[in-house]
């Protein structure tokens, strides 16, 4: 029976092998300088994703910027400041929102963000993204909060210093680290998204550099078009953007759970 | 852990009665209730913009197997069914290797074989779901047809159930791309549930002279029992709601499907592929209902798994 | 080397100079040249549009039927005016056509008309007028292993009748005899494989013109599923846009499916041919598509609303073409944007079209062309007439 439990074990730790592996396969062969710095060609002909990977370094910044102070001050309230019901209920709708499907919320960004404007726009994108994120922020926050021993809230509000104050500079200083790793896999998780984005940053041929208020392409999007296309070049590109991506989420991930691995096992 | 004794009242009591504190717990107070904002905005708009669709079909919207935006009837009834049997495909496949990987990894494992597999396991679910779909078109639905597919038709194509011809997009491809995506969740809430139950319940057992296996199957496992259906159910919330990897190997057709090898269409593939250029009105609605629809599916299964899973392991992280 | 139409056009100008007079432009203006070397009337430069300077941005949507030739246009008109930004996303004639409805978009793009309907959507007191840009064919594509496992079948004959009854789920292996009987070299290496269908999922004009020529070749589809951007298909896979369909019929064997010619030659595909009007088998091509658009002249409606060419009389005629469009107001609200635009139609219909015939498309025939130009002139921006007469 041990081995049968075993090889399930490893039946289970197979897939990422073998996805890992023909991603690498056949990405590293398609990712070259080109391929981060033009942007598409027609036919995929000395073209690249360069529209793909400036839209993912912007959107995804500035989802941050949005989820993690909501997420992160949300926690505060939830661990620091909020009554008995409130601390059972936030965090739940929390949980119940991260189990939404991401289409879900792209069409609620669209709804506020795009229709009334008649116009897909990048923002609408990076604020969709930063609705993912910010259950991920939140939940890890709080979770990272509990942690920070009551003594210290206790000597620092003894020292005269405001709730407030104690909360910035005592309790999130210490939860630092916590808070941290879930941005960074909150992080991750964005920039793997790409149901919130069909409806909202649409994706676009064109570098679009700063202009937040049209279409954006994105490393997700530009997978996704190109892994349908009938022409081996723009398959191979598709490869390329997605070894880069894997890559990227892969080594986040690996740098954050590093850390905590450690504790949770045995 | 939540703990309920760690709120305002136990933490700062009157030191957070100031100007600046109010209007610091208020503000942070306004942003995490945003979230519970967020949740019921994104249900009230589901429900108003589907108005029309539902209003007019009312529960044959549900049950109609027709979806035709030239005559203008819809019926969600082929998407449900994909969304359905593809999870259920998912569920069969992978709880029976999720739960023995639990106990693999929390009973049985040593710590240095352990560690590495937790890590790849963990690692899976952090794959985007599009990179899944590129494999998956490109890697996996070749596989897929000329073995395991062909290998199903060859002695069980009798069955309409698994008619053939197995094209490897369809069904059957997108269930397994699915088990794969679900896997990391049930391994890992079931292994966190496992860990849980007390050491008592262990070394009594031991003590009545019990084998491990027979330990961890009649006394570990029943007392977890609630918490591993609760991590069933969180992996099947995850594979309803998947869209991209699914959208590019199920074949986009709506229509019921009558075997695993057909293909087929779920909820959120087709909103994800005619959305965007679904006529304003009528069509537009009907798309919001499926994703009302979808949106109750997940909702209930989510609610009821998280509360499985507390009861036994306590709160959790996000997934 | 001048094409025919080009020098008829840049005649009909100069006619035009001479019958109006003088002309009244004011300040500099910029005739569009391209870098292959102009055609357009040089000396006359004050009578062809101007591109406006300074940064300018056009968004367009629509058909991924012309889109190939789109991608051509748009590197090639910045590359001549590179302050001139246009991005094309090919969605479908029918997200097309929703985009410039919506007005999220400068310019839409579909090869299907508009139908009445989709004509009274749009936004009150607005005009859409239908820009003919070129013309292409439907070709049926195929990726066949033969009998033997190894060799790849390139050539196949097939006839209407034939196509309608794969598509309506009615022949569904490679080696039925309807398909072995237009085929008699082929037949003992037509396979057992199963036949996979894949169709369009998004609202697409190439539907609407395939679809056309299904129902002029078998009752059954013109009562069943009949014609349309959409339809109700009984069989096959979806997928989106042309390139999810070519992409989707090189993906494994035996799949057949329809897409534009060029469509067929970058993804390397095999296409059919199909019996034209005259019962020859045609394959599709740049000139037997221009044969069925001259044969059709006579039927081209004043309003551009054309329908597919289905069936058209010749020898070297190809059965299935169309006529794509880009969809742009009458009104246009952004003066500089506007401006553009004409720009960009204009040098579309005059050394645009020099591109398509290497790339499969049909150049316009010059009565079309010139009927085109005519049209730009009725573009406005406050009022007047961004490129007068």
């Amino acid at each position: 029976m041990r081995t049968i439990a075993m090889g399930a074990a490893f039946l289970c730790a197979a897939p990422l092998i073998a996805v890992l592996f023909f991603v690498a396969a056949n990405g590293i062969s398609a990712f070259s300088l080109d391929l981060i710095t033009k942007a598409p060609r027609a036919l995929g002909i000395g073209g690249g994703a360069a529209n793909a990977v400036v839209g993912t370094l912007q959107m995804v910044p500035v989802a941050a910027l949005i989820a993690v102070p909501v997420g992160v001050l949300g926690a505060v309230y939830i661990a620091e400041f909020a009554n008995r019901r409130s601390a059972r209920v936030i965090p739940f709708c929390a949980d119940v929102l991260v189990g939404v499907p991401s289409i879900l919320i792209g069409i609620f960004v669209f709804t506020f963000l795009v229709l009334p404007f008649h116009q897909f726009n990048a923002f609408a994108g990076s604020v969709a993204l930063a609705v993912i994120m910010i259950p991920v922020v939140m939940r890890t926050t709080e979770e990272s909060l509990h942690l920070v021993p009551n003594a210290l809230r206790e000597a620092s509000l003894a020292l005269g210093v405001p709730a407030w104050r104690t909360v910035l500079s005592v309790v999130l200083r210490t939860g630092l680290p916590g808070i941290l790793t879930g941005t960074m896999l909150a992080i991750a998780r964005a920039m793997g998204e790409t149901a919130p984005l069909l409806f909202t940053a649409l994706g676009s041929r064109v570098v679009n550099v700063g202009d937040f208020g049209r279409p954006m392409d994105a490393l997700p999007l530009f997978i996704y078009v190109n892994a349908r296309q009938p022409v081996d070049a723009l398959n191979q590109q598709a490869w390329g953007a997605a070894f880069l991506l894997l890559l990227v989420v892969l080594i986040i991930n690996v740098a954050v759970r590093a850390r905590s691995w450690g504790q949770r096992i045995g | 852990m939540t703990t309920a004794a760690s709120t305002a009242a136990a933490r700062f009591g009157r030191a957070a009665s100031r100007v600046p504190d109010l209007v610091f717990r208020s503000g942070s107070g306004v942003l995490a209730w945003a979230v519970v904002g967020i949740l019921g905005l994104l249900a009230v708009l589901l429900v108003l913009n589907s108005g029309e669709a539902l209003g007019k079909f009312g529960f044959s919207f549900v049950t109609g197997t027709t979806w035709d935006p030239i005559a203008a009837i819809y019926g969600a009834l082929p998407f449900i069914v994909g969304t359905i049997a593809s999870s259920l495909i998912a569920i069969i496949l992978a709880t029976p290797i999720g739960l023995l990987t639990a106990i693999f990894l929390a009973e049985l494992a040593p710590r240095r074989v352990a560690i590495p597999l937790t890590f790849t396991i963990e690692l899976l679910a952090a794959i985007p779901s599009v990179v899944f779909g590129l494999w998956g078109v490109f890697v996996l639905g070749p596989f897929l047809s000329k073995t395991v597919e062909a290998w199903l038709v060859s002695t069980l194509g009798w069955i309409p159930i698994f008619a053939g011809p197995p094209f490897g997009v369809g069904l059957f491809t997108a269930g397994v791309i699915l088990t794969l995506m679900i896997l990391p969740t049930i391994v890992a809430i079931s292994r966190d549930v496992i860990t849980a139950v007390p050491d008592s319940q262990r070394e009594a057992m031991l003590a009545l002279g019990a084998t491990r296996w027979e330990m961890i199957t009649k006394s570990v496992l029943p007392y977890a029992r609630s918490g591993i259906i609760g991590a069933v159910i969180l992996g099947l919330g995850r594979a309803l709601g998947e869209t991209m990897a699914v959208t590019m190997v199920i074949g986009n057709r709506p229509q019921v499907p009558q075997s695993i090898f057909d293909s087929s269409q779920t909820i959120a593939s087709q909103i994800a592929t005619t959305f965007n250029e679904a006529s304003v009105g009528l069509q537009t609605s009907a798309l919001i209902g499926l994703g009302l629809v979808l949106l109750v599916i997940t909702m209930t299964l989510n609610v009821i798994a998280r509360l499985l899973v507390w009861r036994v392991a306590g709160p959790q992280g996000p997934n | 080397m001048i094409s025919r139409s080009s020098r008829l056009a840049s005649l009909a100008l100069g006619a035009i100079v001479v019958v109006a007079g003088c002309s009244n432009n004011s300040g500099a203006t910029t005739a569009p040249t391209n870098a292959a070397g102009t055609e357009a009337p040089a000396s006359t430069g004050a009578i062809t549009p101007q591109v406006p300077t300074g940064n300018v941005s056009l968004s367009g949507a629509g058909a991924t039927f012309p889109a190939l030739l789109y991608q051509v246009w748009v590197e090639k008109f910045s590359e001549a005016y590179s302050n001139v930004t246009i991005d094309y996303q090919a969605i479908g004639s029918g997200g097309g056509i929703k985009a410039i409805t919506q007005q999220t978009v400068d310019f839409g793009a579909s090869d299907a008309a508009m139908k009445d309907e989709e004509i009274a959507a749009l936004p009150s007191g607005t005009k859409l007028l239908h820009v003919p840009t070129a013309l292409g064919a439907v070709v049926v594509i195929f990726n066949l292993l033969g009998a033997d496992g190894t060799t790849a079948i390139k050539a196949l004959n097939l006839d209407g009748t034939t196509i309608a009854g794969i598509f309506l789920g009615k022949i569904t292996v490679w080696n039925d005899p309807a398909i072995a009987a237009l085929n008699p070299d082929l037949a003992s290496n037509l396979p057992a494989t199963p036949i996979k269908v894949i169709h369009r999922s998004d609202g697409s004009g190439t539907t609407n013109t395939f679809t056309s020529y299904l129902a002029a070749s078998s009752d059954e589809w013109k009562n069943g599923p009949g014609v349309g951007k959409e339809v109700n298909w009984p069989t096959g896979d979806g997928a989106p846009g042309n390139d999810g369909v070519s992409g989707g019929v090189k993906s494994g064997d035996g799949r057949i499916g329809y897409v534009e010619l060029q469509y067929a030659v970058v993804s390397g595909l095999s296409s059919a041919a199909v019996k034209n009007a005259n019962g020859k088998f045609v394959k599709g091509s740049s000139d037997g598509v221009t044969a069925a658009a001259e044969g059709a002249l006579a039927e081209f409606p004043d309003d551009f609303r054309a329908a597919p060419i289905i069936n058209g009389a010749g020898d070297t005629t190809y059965p299935i073409a169309s006529y794509t469009y880009l969809l742009v107001y009458e009104d246009q609200k952004d003066a500089t944007k506007g401006q553009a635009l004409v720009a960009f139609l204009y040098w579309a219909l005059t050394d645009g079209q020099k591109e398509e015939k290497a790339i499969g498309y049909a150049p316009l025939p010059a009565e079309i062309q010139q009927k085109a130009l005519d049209e730009l002139h009725k573009i406005t921006t406050g009022g007047s007439a961004i490129w007068p007469m």
